[in-house]
């Protein structure tokens, strides 16, 4: 929950988080190690002074650290878990369904659980996700179209064989399917920034909804174009957010095309938790206006009520969260806790 | 040696000066990706690289560690150049190739779109895109008639009269502008077709999407690489597009 300046609640769902372990036990070769010290690169040149963790803390921060972060210090009132397995890179995976689970149990309704394919898995693959479906109720999965696997060099939402796991999703209710079109963090080459299968599958989906996480960045001008077209193109905001802090001017100009040619309506927050934390991501995002000059070139505002659909509306109406109903859950909730 | 190793050691970093990050479109030597260069008595030259991070594209690493090796060798007095990569994924495949003069493909067979050549067109046609943004906008700034530039040859643009800066994004823009193709006219679209008045200003922000994905590029880059290295950050020498850009945001709406 996140009290703005003239008193109203605002309801905060971080689209977007990770509960990972790159401690040194688990690493397995190389590839791990060299995956954390990346992604403490973002964390580092990224983030204000004052929020810098150290090294040893960002491979392994825990189950408590993270909920803290998220609900107790933070503003978030739920958050929804993408998972990243990297099973080649870490013995007992980076981020899993499965250990996302335990921590969401912990914490009902906090957490909304999100599943992860792979079409080149094939057969065995889809009876896989049907079972995950099953065991934990998933509305959502998060894909990575770049990841290397054998030969393979990454593949396309288009292909036939994605749209196997799609008609799966469809009829599981799996209705949310985030895919990662932003910067090079795994294996990939260059079709990892290229957004034109979401285009196609978009159109042949209507019933889904597809979230393109870090908004296609640095393929930004592709995405805007293939998210104008279609009406259930979504943009994440991972690791285009945090820029309001170094960069602000450019974080403008960013936000600003987005709601031109996108629109309020199909943006969603997400820390990216815990490459950044929410509490000064949000705090930011909260008193952040568009200079003039910005919004004289788009003729597109920043008002208080397309940051309200932003960090929590727009979530809810895809995930099926009722606002008014979650928040008297949590509230019950804290009053057992106290 | 005819020429003194300092003298032989500015050459080799002026040749090394003129090779871009395809992506970035700026100078490996601004963004301090070149780690060292030793220079023997025998003419053979040893360049070692680095960059942000351990998965930076196979693609765009090779293409980068390929224009070294050919900017150094072109120098007249060189015998030999080797370019070796720190601590990168496919650190064996990308020196082991660049060493024996293979093609991408050859070098990474499996690799989906191991066209190099593709890869450098698209990307420069970007560059040329945000160059021509940045000079776009000083000549709209100075007060120049855009129906009047736009109309311009190649030659009618570069004796055009301009300020220090407005010459420097002049040269620039024409170090890409044949990658375009098309037209004789100075001013044209990455497709090689004319850019019309009428529509300047929605042209003028097509291109500038360009430049705002370069610059998300640029700015990760810069970090990531400070952070791997524990250096401070690279910054380029002269205000390159997105530090224009700023100043133009910061000048005009923060008074």
């Amino acid at each position: 929950m996140y009290k703005a300046k003239d008193g109203s609640e605002i309801f905060i769902i971080d689209g977007h988080v990770h509960l990972w372990d790159a401690s040194p036990e688990n690493i397995r070769n190389i590839h791990g190690k060299q995956f954390i010290d990346c992604f403490y690169g973002y964390h580092a040149s990224l983030s204000p002074p004052e929020q810098l963790w150290t090294a040893e803390k960002f491979a392994k921060y825990g189950a408590e650290q993270m909920v803290k972060d998220l609900f107790i210090d933070g503003p978030d009132d739920m958050a929804i878990f993408q998972p990243t397995y990297l099973k080649d890179f870490y013995k007992n995976g980076f981020n899993t369904l499965e250990q996302n689970a335990i921590l969401s149990k912990r914490y009902p309704n906090r957490f909304i659980l999100n599943g992860a394919f792979d079409p080149r898995d094939g057969e065995g693959g889809l009876e896989a996700l049907e079972a995950q479906a099953e065991t934990y109720k998933l509305r959502g999965v998060k894909l990575y179209t770049a990841e290397w696997k054998g030969d393979s060099r990454g593949y396309k939402l288009s292909d036939p064989a994605a749209y196997k796991y799609l008609e799966k999703c469809e009829k599981l209710g799996i209705k949310n399917i985030h895919v990662h079109k932003g910067p090079t963090i795994i294996p990939l080459d260059r079709d990892a920034f290229d957004v034109a299968d979401i285009d196609h599958c978009a159109t042949d989906f209507p019933n889904l909804n597809f979230i393109v996480e870090h908004c296609g960045l640095p393929r930004l001008d592709d995405f805007c174009w293939i998210a104008t077209q279609e009406s259930n193109v979504y943009g994440g905001l991972a690791v285009v957010l945090p820029f309001i802090h170094s960069r602000p001017g450019y974080f403008a100009k960013v936000i600003s095309e987005l709601l031109f040619w996108i629109g309020e309506d199909k943006i969603l927050f997400g820390s990216d938790y815990g490459i950044w934390t929410p509490q000064w991501l949000v705090e930011k995002f909260m008193n952040f206006d568009l200079p003039d000059e910005v919004m004289k070139e788009t003729g597109k505002e920043l008002t208080m009520t397309a940051k309200r659909k932003i960090l929590g509306e727009n979530a809810a109406r895809i995930y099926g969260v009722d606002i008014a109903s979650q928040r008297a859950k949590l509230d019950r909730m804290e009053q057992v806790a106290a | 040696m005819s020429l003194s190793l300092e003298a032989r050691t500015q050459a080799v970093r002026a040749a090394l000066d003129q090779v871009t990050d395809p992506e970035l479109d700026e100078s490996v030597v601004e963004l301090g990706f070149i780690t060292g260069i030793d220079i023997a008595e025998t003419g053979a030259v040893d360049i070692r690289f680095r960059l942000p991070t351990y998965w930076c594209a196979a693609n765009f690493s090779y293409l980068m560690a390929a224009d070294m090796r050919d900017a150094v060798r072109a120098l007249p007095w060189v015998a030999s150049v080797a370019v070796t990569l720190d601590e990168h994924m496919f650190i064996d495949a990308i020196n082991d190739g660049i060493a024996q003069d293979k093609d991408f493909g050859d070098a990474f067979p499996t690799e989906a779109g191991n066209d190099l050549a593709s890869i450098r067109l698209q990307f420069g046609l970007k560059a040329m895109e945000r160059r021509q943004e940045a000079l776009l906008r000083h000549l709209l700034a100075a007060g120049h008639d855009p129906v009047a530039f736009l109309s311009l040859d190649i030659a009618g643009l570069e004796a055009l009269p301009l300020d220090a800066a407005g010459a420097a994004l002049r040269r620039r823009y024409l170090e890409r502008r044949g990658l375009a193709g098309g037209l004789p006219r100075a001013l044209v679209t990455s497709a090689g077709e004319p850019i019309m008045h009428e529509t300047l200003p929605v042209y003028l922000r097509h291109i500038s999407r360009v430049g705002l994905n370069a610059e998300f590029n640029g700015a990760l880059c810069r970090g990531l690489l400070a952070v791997r290295y524990a250096t401070p950050a690279a910054l380029p020498a002269e205000p390159d597009l997105a530090d224009f850009m700023r100043q133009g945001i910061v000048q005009t709406a923060r008074p």
